[in-house]
């Protein structure tokens, strides 16, 4: 038996192409045949609101160079029906999708109005130049009060600008916060942001006349779902259609959505033309075309005990969904769930609205709703502590749910429609653990020096619940070939997460044979048809539990295959290395490549492997060939599909100061322990939540999309935009793990992909407020707005000098 | 390509091999390497010369090959990510160490970061920490949060040490 490779830090192997630069990214697909590849871009509104009254194409019809220019009048049949509802909800009572090219009116800023194919990238764009449109323009519907408010709409047929409207309840909220001693409301509110993976978005197609098949390459999430939607709306069948996933450069989220209007205006095209074509987004595209997420503002009423014991906790919350709703309702739906982290109010009420503005359509974004429910959540907690002058930690841990609790139902109903049951975890452990490693009973008396010598410091906590590894299934086909060489593919997609390795290990252990002579393909519809895709924090749950069931059928057949080749019973062997041995016998043994051979009844002999396998005989003479249940092949098939999510958990812990003058904030140190089960590969896992942490600093202090009144989207570039560069990371991060594995899959797994990013707001908050002695109610924060709230909490405190403000102050007590 | 752009002659040295080239005065160096010599290593993430994803080193300088035009470049010498293995195919001293250093994800990011360190550590063989993270600190990585690029940094210049 060689070493077990499950949970070792195994270096990647797609390391190797990436650091040679020779990563297939989309826009590197069919570069060696430039001269057959035609180029698309695309003309988009730059209104955010109007009206189109003509759009005149004639000068660029007679365009050298120029092979076709398409708006809304030229497509015909389901490419001129408005794009799907992905994900319909009988609460999206207003579910509204945009046309492939513009219809009629534009609802924000980069909606595709117009297209253009021409021999390359530059003449494309001379030619949208040369695009005349006419617009009228309408009243923009902007933020969350603006379309609260409903002065205008953006759609004309929606009322109050509300897509959805939904409530859930466990027990009764309202009279247990009535009941309960104390009382506390708040308003909380997180800005737009948005995933900006470095690759942007990317669609390659090749129609193939002679075979009359379509394939297209797409930087995606979700492979199988572009197929079927570019089939469905180009009216083909699905056989005819086949979608790959090449490299891709990052996703967080943004590249789940589907069809992107280029995704099936370049398929048509690559039809239409009979060359092949390309869209590569710019970055600009992407800010404005792409999608966003993460604006919310939340209203809070929680009732609660001397002890700080949530009673009853009422959640109101608005949720900008931008101009369209394709993605349906799955990041407010996760916000009201995933609010309640590691915590069990007696009784909770959570209401949203879903919102229309004219700004880019909202759908996840790493986190996907968490970051803001944590926020809203956390703040709570601490807003609770400071109330009642209790320790924030004394307060979390009363209200956590314990070891001996689980599964623990939470009484509501999941982003999968399955109920939110949570599955393991180990709260009030990790709870300590992270007041160690941050050092949090030490810090009163740092923070007590630091103050002497005219420093602000602060502390915060964040914590949360994720629920990762969402259904329905995923599936893995393990293929042996008469090589011995283990090709392995299943259908969800990789952005960079490591799949390519973390599978290997986990087929490579199954098996029994060196990890190099694995290979596993992801996001290849030829390879494996069925696939969902890869978001909500699943891949190594779903695709990773389907890899470690179809090598288990790859190996049963393997040892049934040796029995007979080696006349042993099946109990004396085992797998070792690439072979198959008669246990204490090592002679004794057969390669898998050989039994592969021999699981393929053929006539033909074409190399080593076959003669080598002549030596053996296997099979009855008394039955046919292949056998009534059994098919040729060394190859193993499943799918993995769990009743429910599996819930992974985390708590960060940060400390920062904020310079008193400059109102600069910096972090000192930051701690996490994360929880995601057993861990195939700890080195990828610590590498996911260095990164997620990174996107939530950003989100925390930096990054928001500044759309003015107007609609127009002010920083759509990457000197506006302020990602975190090194600058902005803090040297040292402590992490921890805790590994509580999940009853649910076979390996123990819970997702790692998206919790970075989660609690980082909510962690930060609370470290300023704790710095500066006010609350901290809205995130992201810059230097500026801390600044005016010094300014502001200064003039409110002169004003109402009769009642000093507390300490570590937030929300206000209600009646 | 049509007809009527007016076309230049240019020399290009990439990676060792000259490469005479007739390109449209408007053709960004990221396109030229890209597209016309098929260099597909280097890549674009913005155009806009802040991710700092399509670093190339032109006569050893780290250049932002987004905001070059290649017709500029005549005579000039360019290393991109593809020249920087070994003559004998094995990995270089900077892609080595961010092997081991688990310092790319998606990797798209990383051919500018190779030969940003590759530079940085020709002016600064023995970086501090502060100097190492001030070596990366004009490229954006969305997927590895920094802390292992960092580390790579020291690597590398521990392995051209020991290399030397
Ligand atoms: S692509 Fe050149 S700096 Fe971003
Ligand atoms: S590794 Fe993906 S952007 Fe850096």
């Amino acid at each position: 038996m060689s070493t077990q490779l499950f949970g070792e830090k195994v270096p990647r192997v797609e390391d190797q192409r990436f650091l040679r630069g020779q990563g297939r990214y989309v826009d590197d697909v069919l570069v060696d045949t430039p001269s057959a590849t035609l180029h698309a871009a695309v003309l988009r509104s730059p209104h955010a609101h109007a009206r189109i009254l003509d759009i005149d194409v004639s000068d660029v019809i007679d365009m050298d160079g120029v092979h076709l220019v398409w708006t809304h009048e030229d497509l015909a049949g389901a490419m001129a029906e408005p794009l799907p509802l992905l994900i319909p909800h009988p609460a999206l009572t207003h579910g509204r999708t945009q046309y492939t090219l513009a219809k009629d009116t534009v609802n924000y800023v980069g909606e595709a109005v117009a297209f253009v194919v021409a021999d390359d990238r530059y003449l494309a764009e001379d030619a949208l130049g040369r695009i005349s449109v006419s617009y009228e323009p309408l009243p923009a519907v902007v933020g969350i009060e603006s379309a609260r408010a409903a002065e205008n709409l953006v759609h004309d047929d929606v009322p109050g600008n509300v897509a959805a409207r939904m409530e859930q309840n466990v027990g009764d909220a309202p009279t247990a916060i009535d009941a309960a001693p104390h009382v506390l409301e708040l308003d909380l509110s997180i800005e737009r942001s948005a995933a900006m993976p470095l690759e942007g978005r990317g669609t390659v197609a090749r129609w193939d006349h002679d075979t009359s098949r379509l394939q297209v390459w797409t930087s995606t999430q979700a492979s199988t779902g572009v197929r079927a939607a570019v089939a469905a709306k180009l009216e083909l069948d699905l056989g005819q259609v086949d979608v790959i996933c090449p490299d891709t450069g990052g996703g967080f989220g943004v590249k789940i959505n589907h069809p992107w209007p280029e995704d099936l205006l370049v398929t048509r095209a690559a039809q239409v033309t009979g060359q092949a074509v390309k869209f590569t987004e710019d970055r600009r595209e992407h800010f404005i075309s792409a999608a966003h997420e993460r604006a919310q503002e939340h209203h809070i009423r929680v009732g609660f005990d001397d002890q700080g014991r949530v009673q009853g906790l009422d959640v109101e919350f608005w949720h900008d969904n931008g101009a369209y709703t394709p993605y349906g309702l799955i990041v407010p739906i996760i916000t009201s769930t995933q609010l309640l982290g590691p915590y069990k109010p007696a009784n909770y009420r959570v209401r949203f609205d879903s919102l229309y503005t004219n700004t880019v359509i909202v759908t996840p974004y790493r986190g996907a709703g968490r970051p803001q429910g944590c926020f809203a959540m956390e703040r709570t907690i601490d807003a609770i502590a400071a109330h009642l002058g209790l320790d924030r930690t004394a307060v979390r841990a009363a209200n956590l749910i314990q070891p001996d609790e689980f599964p623990y139902d939470q009484g509501l109903i999941f982003q999968d429609g399955r109920p939110l049951i949570y599955d393991s975890g180990d709260y009030p452990a990790m709870l300590e653990k992270i007041r160690k490693l941050i050092g949090w009973d030490e810090f009163e008396q740092f923070k007590a020096e630091a103050e002497a010598e005219g420093r602000r410091v602060g502390i915060g906590l964040g914590c949360y619940v994720e629920g990762t590894g969402v259904g329905p299934y995923e599936g893995a086909h393990v293929h042996v070939e008469t090589s011995g060489k283990v090709k392995v593919a299943t259908g969800l997609t990789t952005q960079g997460q490591g799949h390519q390795t973390a599978f290997a290990q986990v087929v490579a252990d199954t098996l029994d044979v060196p990890m190099e002579d694995v290979e596993v393909v992801t996001g290849d519809t030829r390879r494996m048809s069925y696939s969902v895709g890869t978001f909500a924090s699943r891949a190594a749950v779903m695709s990773g539990s389907a890899m470690h069931l179809a090598a288990l059928r790859a190996k049963e057949k393997a040892l049934r295959l040796a029995a007979d080749a080696l006349e042993a019973d099946e109990a004396d062997l085992k797998m070792v290395d690439g072979s198959v041995q008669v246990k204490g016998s090592p002679s004794n043994s057969i390669a898998l490549g050989t039994l592969a051979v021999l699981s393929n009844p053929l006539r033909y002999a074409f190399d080593k492997a076959s003669q080598a396998a002549t030596q053996f005989s296997v099979g009855d003479q008394d039955k046919p060939p292949v056998d009534e249940d059994d098919e040729p092949g060394l190859e193993g098939r499943d799918f993995y599909s769990p009743n429910r999510s599996t819930f992974a958990s985390g708590m960060h812990a940060a400390i920062v100061e904020t310079d008193p003058e400059t109102a600069e904030i910096k972090i000192l140190r930051y701690a996490i322990v994360h929880d995601c089960g057993r861990m195939i590969n700890p080195m990828i896992v610590e590498g996911q939540i260095h990164g997620g942490m990174a996107q939530g600093i950003g989100g925390a202090l930096y990054e928001r999309m500044a759309y003015d009144d107007s609609g127009q989207l002010l920083n759509a570039s990457f000197m506006d935009f302020l990602m975190p560069y090194v600058t902005e990371i803090p040297g040292e991060i402590d992490v921890d793990h805790l590994e509580t594995p999940s009853p649910l899959n076979p390996l123990g797994i819970k997702g790692a992909g998206e919790a970075g990013v989660i609690p980082v707001s909510a962690a930060i908050a609370a470290a300023v407020e704790n710095a500066e002695g006010f609350s901290i109610t809205s995130m992201p924060i810059s230097p500026a707005e801390l600044y005016d709230l010094r300014q502001r909490h200064a003039e409110h405190t002169s004003t109402t000098s009769a009642r000093p403000p507390k300490q570590d102050g937030s929300g206000e007590e209600s009646a | 390509m049509t007809s009527t752009e007016t076309r230049h002659d240019v020399l290009l040295t990439v990676n060792g091999v000259p490469h005479r080239l007739n390109l449209p005065a408007r053709r960004l160096l990221s396109d030229c390497l890209r597209h016309d010599l098929k260099l597909t290593g280097t890549h674009v993430g913005c155009e806009h010369g802040v991710c700092g994803a399509c670093t190339v080193l032109i006569d050893g300088k780290p250049t932002r090959s987004c905001l070059v035009l290649a017709v500029a470049l005549d005579g000039q010498e360019i290393t991109t990510v593809e020249g920087l293995t070994n003559p004998d195919g094995s990995l270089g001293c900077v892609q080595q160490a961010l092997l081991e250093c688990h310092g790319l994800q998606c990797g798209f990011c990383t051919p500018g970061f190779m030969t940003t360190i590759e530079a940085g550590l020709k002016q600064q063989p023995a970086p501090t920490d502060d100097e190492a993270r001030e070596m990366v600190a004009g490229n954006l990585c969305r997927c590895t949060g920094y802390q292992n690029i960092v580390g790579a940094v020291h690597r590398a210049a521990e392995l051209k040490r020991d290399s030397r």
